[in-house]
């Protein structure tokens, strides 16, 4: 415990509410990725059809491609996956939590909450420019910069693992 | 990345993560925090997953719909080599592009423009209907040039082979009837040639698929039906709407009455722009389309019309004018009609009112621009509604009005229960029914039913975005509707819109028309096969 408390300069609760965060967002993309997994051939077309903004034309493009569809929708639902029990775990903490990042940038660029930009799926709340999944990508960016991992997760053992390794080839 | 977080540590951490001793109990416990969260998860998630099926299947088994079948989209249609038809395609406007289309010819310009958008890949996995165009007949030069052209293309769906035939232009269609190279004909020309059309290809053994509406006049009601019917071609009226996996479904649901006793059918049309208006014949700068009086042949055009001078207007924009067509009722209506009619076979209505007028597009149109009528079924005990509007285009689905629920159908189907059923009272109280959302959702590219599903995917269905390319298959219904009429000429089989349902409509149709124009109620006397 005293070596853990060493790891950054923050307090006991600090280090602890980084975790909790990492855990929460965690559960929520495991979820994200559990429920498109069990609906009958979901596919991302619905969202993608929706597509504004800059990456409209990429979009677009995805659908007119079956092949990509389908890639584009496996590498969703299984990369939603296995960024959520990376989080929940804490292993390979920051590959997940930069990986989650760039994955809900996208999802936050397709349909950003611009002004002029109208979209027939209505959203649950009230946006303008900042929207829930930009929150959750700086969050997921601030669990990337900050080692949670070696807080409370399975990156842990990996440290100690790599670490004596490393101290194997030195010695 | 391990090693660059390991960097941050200060030295006194880095001993206990140096390898040297084993992870104290409390560092253990911190390492496997995630597991416990991890099984908490699975838990919950196996809970919510037993909920929703639950509740999907007790909602499938109370409406009986566990046993439904869910289509196949494709089905193979057979035809050897030499069971080739011979097609001559009377009228070459957009409507027969699409038809070739559906055979399996396209023009080299489509091909082109197409293939930009990439969007030819579900037209070339088309299958071979084994059929070679080898006639066209258009009164303007240029389309017909077009159909040529579009008939000699060397691109072709599903591995078959371009045409080797000789492809012929005929002056009139009474020149290509005559033609005994040819063996089928489709008429995809104004309505008031419709008819005049269908009996003389009849009448020279030719099978006939007609674009709706079936007739203009009331006079060629009786003559076209009894013609049909006497000789041994196959007619199909060109009403494509049926084909389509979610209507397979929507028989289904009907002959379980889910829905109750349906009192009320609304229909609508709901168009707003001067395209929809049908003004048609001005290019995108407003000047007008290619035609004159040296290309068109103007007489011919005409037929049984009244002889009046050329007029470019007419020519193009022809449902804009009672000569040649009954309007929104023989353009749109007539697509409602007959999907009404082939759930719920209602056939001919006692007494129809029509009433609307021209109140937007005002630019010396017969047609009326809005448009109301009702259809009186008592025998049924069954109202027809037709609500036409072309200067608003808020969507009015068609729906279904039963005193248990409501279904819609459009380009999915949804169905409501409604607050104060009989039926499904019990429920309702329960909380296993819900009056405010659908509590069934037919998404034709979902291959399942799909009963209590997300905000989101009720939301998708209900306006029929779901219908993209999911698995990679995307079947144009007239290809579906078209390939039927082929399989009955070799099968000997009848069409889904036989003489039989086009009569029906034909009458409800001039009904509907008669009763605008004359501004009265208007009945049909059975016995005499006469409107009064």
């Amino acid at each position: 415990m005293v070596a853990m408390k060493q790891i950054t300069n923050y307090s006991r609760p600090e280090r602890w509410i980084l975790a909790v965060l990492r855990i929460i967002i965690g559960w929520h993309i495991l979820y994200e990725g559990f429920s498109k997994l069990l609906v009958p051939n979901w596919s991302s077309a619905s969202f993608l059809l929706e597509s504004k903004w800059i990456l409209k034309g990429f979009a677009e493009w995805i659908m007119s491609n079956p092949a990509v569809l389908s890639t584009v929708d496996f590498l969703n639902i299984w990369g939603l996956i296995a960024i959520g029990i990376g989080l929940i775990l804490g292993l390979f903490t920051r590959a997940a939590a930069i990986s989650g990042a760039i994955l809900l940038l996208l999802y936050y660029l397709s349909n950003p909450p611009l002004i002029g930009l109208e979209y027939s799926l209505p959203t649950e709340g009230n946006y303008l420019i900042v929207s829930k999944t930009l929150i959750e990508v700086v969050a997921l960016v601030v669990l990337a910069v900050f080692p949670t991992g070696l807080i409370a997760g399975l990156d842990i053992y990996l440290a100690k693992v790599w670490n004596r390794n490393k101290n194997k080839m030195e010695g | 990345m391990i090693s660059s977080q390991n960097d941050a540590l200060n030295t006194e951490n880095r001993e206990q993560m140096s390898g040297s001793k084993p992870l104290k109990r409390r560092t253990l416990l911190k390492t496997l925090v995630g597991i416990p969260v991890l099984g908490v998860f699975a838990l919950e998630l196996i809970r919510k997953f037993n909920y929703d099926q639950d509740k999907k299947n007790r909602i499938i088994k109370e409406l009986g719909l566990d046993n439904i079948k869910v289509p196949e989209i494709i089905k193979s249609s057979h035809g050897s080599k030499s069971d080739l038809i011979r097609v001559g395609m009377i009228g070459f406007g957009n409507r027969a592009s699409a038809l070739a289309s559906a055979l399996g010819f396209m023009h080299p310009d489509e091909v082109e423009s197409r293939s930009k958008e990439d969007s030819m890949k579900d037209w070339l996995a088309q299958e071979d209907l084994n059929v070679a165009i080898t006639g066209i007949c258009d009164v303007f030069d240029l389309h017909a040039e077009y159909g040529l052209t579009t008939a000699r293309n060397t691109v072709r769906p599903g591995g078959a082979e371009p045409t080797t035939l000789p492809i012929k232009s005929y002056r009139t269609y009474q020149e290509m009837l005559e033609d005994k190279d040819i063996d089928a004909v489709m008429i995809a020309t104004p309505d008031h040639h419709h008819a005049p059309m269908s009996i003389a290809a009849a009448l020279a053994g030719k099978h006939v698929y007609c674009e709706k509406a079936p007739v203009h006049k009331e006079n060629e009601i009786n003559t076209l039906y009894e013609t049909i019917r006497n000789s041994k071609i196959i007619y199909q009226l060109g009403h494509q709407i049926t084909q389509s996996v979610i209507f397979q479904q929507a028989r289904d649901i009907v002959a379980k009455d889910i829905i109750g006793k349906i009192t009320l059918v609304e229909t609508s049309t709901n168009r707003n722009t001067a395209d929809g208006a049908w003004i048609r014949h001005l290019d995108s700068n407003g000047n007008p389309k290619p035609g004159d009086e040296k290309t068109i042949d103007w007489n011919q055009f005409l037929g049984n019309a009244p002889k009046v001078p050329f007029s470019i207007e007419r020519y193009y924009s022809w449902t804009k004018y009672f000569d040649y067509d009954t309007g929104l009722l023989g353009q749109l209506f007539s697509h409602e009609y007959d999907s009404v009619n082939q759930l719920l076979h209602i056939g001919i209505p006692k007494s129809v009112v029509s009433s609307g007028g021209i109140y937007y597009w005002k630019d010396g149109r017969d047609m009326a621009d809005t448009l109301q009528c009702t259809f009186e079924y008592p025998v049924r005990d069954l109202t027809l509604l037709y609500s036409a509007c072309l200067a608003n285009s808020q969507t009015r689905g068609r729906s279904f009005m039963g005193h248990d629920a409501t279904m819609v159908l459009g380009d999915s189907i949804n169905i409501t229960v409604d607050g104060d059923s009989t039926k499904y009272k019990e429920q309702i109280k329960a909380g296993l029914m819900d009056p405010s959302t659908p509590m069934v959702s037919f998404n034709p590219n979902a291959g399942s039913i799909d009963a209590v599903s997300s905000a989101t995917e009720k939301y998708y269905a209900s306006r029929g975005l779901t219908t993209t390319n999911i698995n990679g298959v995307n079947v144009d219904v007239t290809y579906l509707h078209v390939r039927e009429w082929l399989d009955c000429i070799r099968s000997g089989k009848t069409p889904t819109v036989n003489i039989e349902k086009a009569y029906e409509e034909a009458v409800t149709i001039i009904m509907a028309h008669k009763s605008y124009v004359e501004k009265r109620r208007v009945e049909w006397d059975p016995i005499r096969k006469v409107i009064v």
